[in-house]
């Protein structure tokens, strides 16, 4: 049910930008078309290649956030949500605790 | 035109002809028009609906750029009830970087929140490491599910033997006493979850259990939002109408007992959700085509409604789908391209 519902409507998760925009959703309230366009801006692209494969794969892998098609050295878990929260300009709940674990902010 | 082939809501293969879409569709949107005191889809709205039952093709979608985020419920039982042998964090895994999940959501088994309180121990620290692995934000999810809190397996008199007994008052109480338990329940598990690093916590399938479940809800969500300012709620339903099991159970003097879907959004808001799950009941002798104009309308007055985000609950058996195990792509993808396109809605 979810592979169907991915393909009729879903933005596509880390293989496209649905977790960022799913992220101002959660971290801002944003409704979807502003969380659209809102993610869209800081990423330089439009609206249409936020659900790209083609086009995000590219640019989270310049970007260092994490992708579907995992790479030797790239970001993979809390390195890329560090990096997201910065991108986006948000609090990720979970890149606050690990700073808290550590002892120290990392940026 | 010949025949279209579409399906009833159990999920059996039918064929309508045209002005018999036409009818379905216009009795469905009608039926939740007259039910929720809203208004019925418009006649472009009707046309657009009959296009897209009259499709031949097996899977539709929406428009480029029209896509909505996904959120779901249980993630990791959905693997595990298929018997796929993976852990909790494996079958997170899969749901990011197999399935293209926007959001993810830690879960029990079990699926509610009072195993999952007894769980915490060994949960807290799966999902600290599962927030360490994966990128999407991560939720953890149970249902209220009031029916556990009744003895002999919960502390509270069962209100459904005292009610034949006409003791109406004592099971009153007894209800009263299991909401509770149940909001303290929820209250604990969701703050554990939030202070090892969890984006949000979901109350899912609310209401089951009728007007204290939805109560359980509202009053957790509450405490929550006054003690974590920042934390996502999401509140997804069980159905379309809160029955009144209790019948006088109120939350900020509204009875809660018989309130279709914009006025259990309304109570939601109010109590500091942040996202809004309504589920709209699949009548299984009807076909897709009216489940799916009679959901649509429902979703619709709520997104209309509504200042916080929708996500509607579209799986089995609800918001147009099929009432089935294994679902069909035609009506599966049917349903999803019609609640975003006509309702306008934030996720699914």
């Amino acid at each position: 049910m979810s592979g169907a519902h991915n393909f009729a409507s879903g933005m596509g998760g880390i293989r496209t930008a649905g977790d960022l925009v799913a992220r101002m959703e959660i971290a801002r309230g944003m409704k979807i078309n502003e969380a659209k366009e809102y993610v869209a801006k800081k990423l330089g692209v439009s609206v249409v290649d936020l659900s790209d494969p083609v086009v995000m794969n590219e640019l989270r892998k310049d970007l260092d956030i994490g992708s579907a098609y995992v790479l030797p050295g790239v970001a993979q878990g809390i390195d890329a949500k560090f990096r997201i929260a910065e991108l986006l300009d948000i609090e990720i709940n979970s890149v606050k605790k690990f700073e808290e674990r550590i002892g120290r902010k990392l940026k | 035109m010949g025949k279209i082939r579409t399906r009833l809501g159990d999920g059996s293969v039918i064929e309508l002809s045209e002005s018999e879409l036409q009818n379905d569709l216009e009795n469905g949107t009608q039926d939740a028009a007259e039910r929720g005191k809203i208004s019925p889809l418009s006649q472009d709205e009707l046309r657009y609906l009959a296009e897209l039952f009259k499709r031949t093709d097996r899977g539709v979608g929406v428009d480029t750029g029209k896509e909505v985020v996904l959120s779901y419920d249980c993630g990791p039982l959905k693997i595990k009830r298929s018997y796929g042998t993976a852990s909790k964090l494996q079958s997170l895994q899969m749901l990011e970087r197999l399935l293209g999940a926007d959001t993810l959501e830690m879960a029990h088994v079990d699926y509610s929140y009072k195993p999952a309180k007894q769980l915490l121990w060994m949960d807290q620290p799966i999902m600290e490491q599962a927030l360490m692995v994966t990128i999407p934000a991560m939720f953890y999810g149970a249902m209220p599910n009031l029916g556990l809190y009744t003895q002999p397996d919960g502390p509270c008199v069962n209100p459904m033997e005292l009610l034949p007994q006409g003791k109406i008052a004592e099971a009153r109480a007894s209800f009263e006493e299991m909401v509770e338990c149940a909001a303290n329940d929820m209250v604990i598990v969701a703050s554990t979850m939030y202070e090892a690093g969890a984006d949000g916590i979901n109350f899912d399938t609310t209401g089951a259990a009728g007007d204290g479940d939805f109560l359980a809800a509202l009053r957790a969500t509450e405490i929550l939002r006054h003690k974590y300012p920042d934390m996502c709620i999401e509140m997804g339903m069980a159905g379309e109408f809160i029955f009144g099991m209790h019948g006088t159970l109120t939350y900020d003097g509204v009875r809660l007992a018989g309130l279709y879907p914009r006025e259990q959004l309304k109570l939601a808001e109010k109590a500091g959700a942040s996202i809004f799950g309504p589920a709209i009941n699949t009548n299984t002798n009807s076909s897709c085509p009216c489940d799916v104009a009679r959901a649509s309308t429902f979703i619709k007055d709520c997104v209309k409604s509504s200042n916080i985000l929708i996500h509607g609950n579209v799986g089995m058996g609800v918001c147009g789908m099929p009432m089935q195990d294994v679902l069909p792509v035609d009506s599966v993808s049917r349903a999803s391209k019609a609640m975003v396109e006509i309702t306008g809605l934030d996720g699914l």
